[in-house]
């Protein structure tokens, strides 16, 4: 006896938000039409895409069998990026910014500016920006650091409820997408996606962080707040119909699991990041470069619907 | 919630003077404020001083379709009327109305078979208004059954359990709130329940707060439209509310402005 399948048939869509610009290969996220991979019901026209983060100065802190990957690279960001792209397919990158941050010696915004700006010479693809995550320190900065993209079509973060406007006024002003974040809280998520297109932001040009957390500490509430929020996007709920940009690699580094073993790590990271493209991320932000190549291919093994 | 907006009703006295004298402008405005304000529906009706009914029901049909692109309900007890404004409805249409007389629905339905029109039905015939839930569902019943019959489905039918003025028909408000629950399980796929929602509180002090107490309630007992003043802003927000409440939107803070920017 043949099995029919249930097919879900949704009125909405999630945003297309089109990142990069100028001289760099611009990456289009989102636009799809049901829940990841059901080809048979939705419309899922871009790929999930798999950026590699870098930082503007040394990772002091990542583990050791994250930077060694790189084969000293990271000793200098340029060149990190570099191989992120050449070496490791990456076809985005997410900048932080990490030098700014008083605890890290509060570097000169000049040189973040000159950093990324060779990171974009050198790489051509598109950037995601985030700050240092010091909120009076993004707050003087990212401006600065957004008119220097101008024109960039850059996704910048991060906006939150309690401190969106610098950003979400500077991203107006100089044409980037922005990344609005909220605490696993699907009410919350969609308040700051209110806040800032009250702004006069256009929602289509805002990007979703729900927060991540790492297989193992709380992944399956991330997804559940994933899925109701795209649930309502999909039955028209222009609030919440962005697209979700999850950083995989920021959180799987910290835990204990991934810092006791190389191959653990990247496993970890992997499966984190592979969960999350399930739960319906659009961006998952990786470190590892074997777990993010590892995750492109899965990508597009399954966009090919197994073909390759 | 389906907004029905009702302001474009020859009734209103700045209305019907709009259509003797032909005032396009008048009309645009008052399709634009309600579509504007959350209607996705505007109801039509010449009123009942037009002379030549006709021929406003096409002018008002145009002169509306010129400003907005909602769907249009056809209100008008005349089945000449309707026809004429269905001739020239861009969007798909609802026909207001049909009562649960055979002669009225067979004319009805055909016409809305014909136009691909959806159609309100009131829970009412030649006898009256029904007293009790169970006479209403029982005409709701017939109404589904004769649609059926000309191949329309429960989900084009808008049922209408005839909300009664407070003041002269209290005992009817726990009866119509039952009616629009009860209708919604005559069918798989449900049709969609409707009122007229002015009616509750005709000639009673304190409209407005009846309007949007009644309405919170309906839609608490499953009503999915209504025909209302979408101007008030403050029945607006008890609607919004009553859906936020039944879990249908997700909360934000901004709930209302949410629901708005949809």
């Amino acid at each position: 006896m043949s099995i029919e399948l249930v097919k879900e048939k949704y009125s909405g869509a999630v945003n297309t938000v089109e990142i990069g610009g100028f001289g760099s290969k611009a990456l289009r996220i989102g636009g799809q039409t049901g829940m990841p991979f059901l080809f048979e019901e939705a419309r899922m026209p871009n790929a999930p895409a798999v950026a590699l983060e870098v930082l503007d100065c040394k990772p002091e802190d990542w583990p050791s069998h994250v930077i060694s990957a790189f084969g000293g690279a990271t000793e200098d960001p340029v060149r990190w990026a570099g191989a992120c792209v050449s070496d490791f397919g990456a076809k985005i990158l997410c900048v932080r910014l990490q030098s700014l941050h008083p605890d890290w010696g509060s570097g000169s915004v000049n040189e973040a500016i000159a950093t990324l700006r060779a990171i974009l010479t050198e790489t051509g693809v598109p950037l995601v920006v985030v700050g240092c995550g010091d909120d009076e320190r993004d707050n003087d900065a990212l401006p600065k650091v957004s008119q220097a993209m101008k024109g960039e079509n850059c996704l910048f973060g991060i906006a939150t409820q309690t401190n969106y406007k610098t950003l979400a006024a500077t991203c107006l002003a100089d044409g980037h997408s922005i990344i609005a974040e909220s605490p696993i809280d699907v009410n919350i998520a969609k308040q700051v996606n209110i806040l800032i297109s009250d702004m006069g932001f256009d929602p289509g040009r805002i990007v979703m962080h729900p927060t991540t957390t790492s297989l193992g500490y709380g992944m399956e509430y991330v997804y559940s707040i994933m899925e109701r929020s795209r649930l309502a996007a999909f039955i028209g709920d222009r609030m919440l119909a962005m697209p979700f940009i999850l950083f995989v690699g920021q959180e799987v580094w910290k835990i204990k699991e991934a810092k006791e073993s190389r191959v653990q790590g990247i496993n970890w990271e992997l499966a984190t990041a592979v969960s999350m493209i399930q739960s319906g991320g659009d961006v998952v932000v990786m470190r590892h470069p074997e777990a993010a190549q590892s995750v492109m291919k899965y990508v597009d093994t399954i966009m090919s619907g197994g073909r390759k | 919630m389906i907004v029905i907006g009702e302001l474009i009703n020859g009734m209103y006295k700045d209305v019907g003077k709009a259509i003797a004298n032909r005032e396009t402008d008048v009309i645009q405005h008052l399709a634009e404020e309600q579509v504007r304000a959350g209607a996705s529906v505007l109801d039509v009706s010449v009123g009942p001083y037009s002379k030549n009914p006709v021929d406003d029901m096409k002018w008002l049909v145009e002169a509306i379709q010129k400003s907005v692109s909602v769907s249009l309900s056809l209100d008008s007890t005349k089945t000449d009327v309707i026809e004429a404004g269905l001739n020239f409805a861009k969007n798909r249409a609802i026909i207001n109305s049909t009562s649960a007389d055979e002669d009225k629905m067979a004319v009805v339905f055909a016409m809305a078979k014909k136009y691909k029109a959806q159609v309100i039905g009131l829970a009412m015939d030649k006898s009256g208004v029904p007293n009790s839930k169970d006479q209403r569902l029982e005409l709701a019943a017939l109404i589904i059954a004769k649609a059926m019959d000309f191949g329309i489905g429960a989900e084009d039918l808008y049922l209408d359990p005839i909300a009664m003025p407070v003041n002269v028909a209290q005992s009817q408000g726990r009866e119509v709130l039952e009616a629009i629950r009860e209708f919604r399980l005559l069918s798989n796929p449900a049709p969609h329940t409707v009122i007229g929602l002015s009616n509750v509180s005709q000639r009673a002090k304190s409209r407005n707060l009846i309007d949007r107490t009644f309405l919170a309630m309906a839609i608490a007992n499953g009503l999915d439209s209504a025909i209302l003043d979408p101007l008030d802003k403050n029945l607006m927000d008890a609607m919004i509310t009553s859906e936020l409440l039944l879990n249908k939107n997700i909360y934000c803070d901004s709930f209302l402005e949410a629901y708005r920017k949809k």
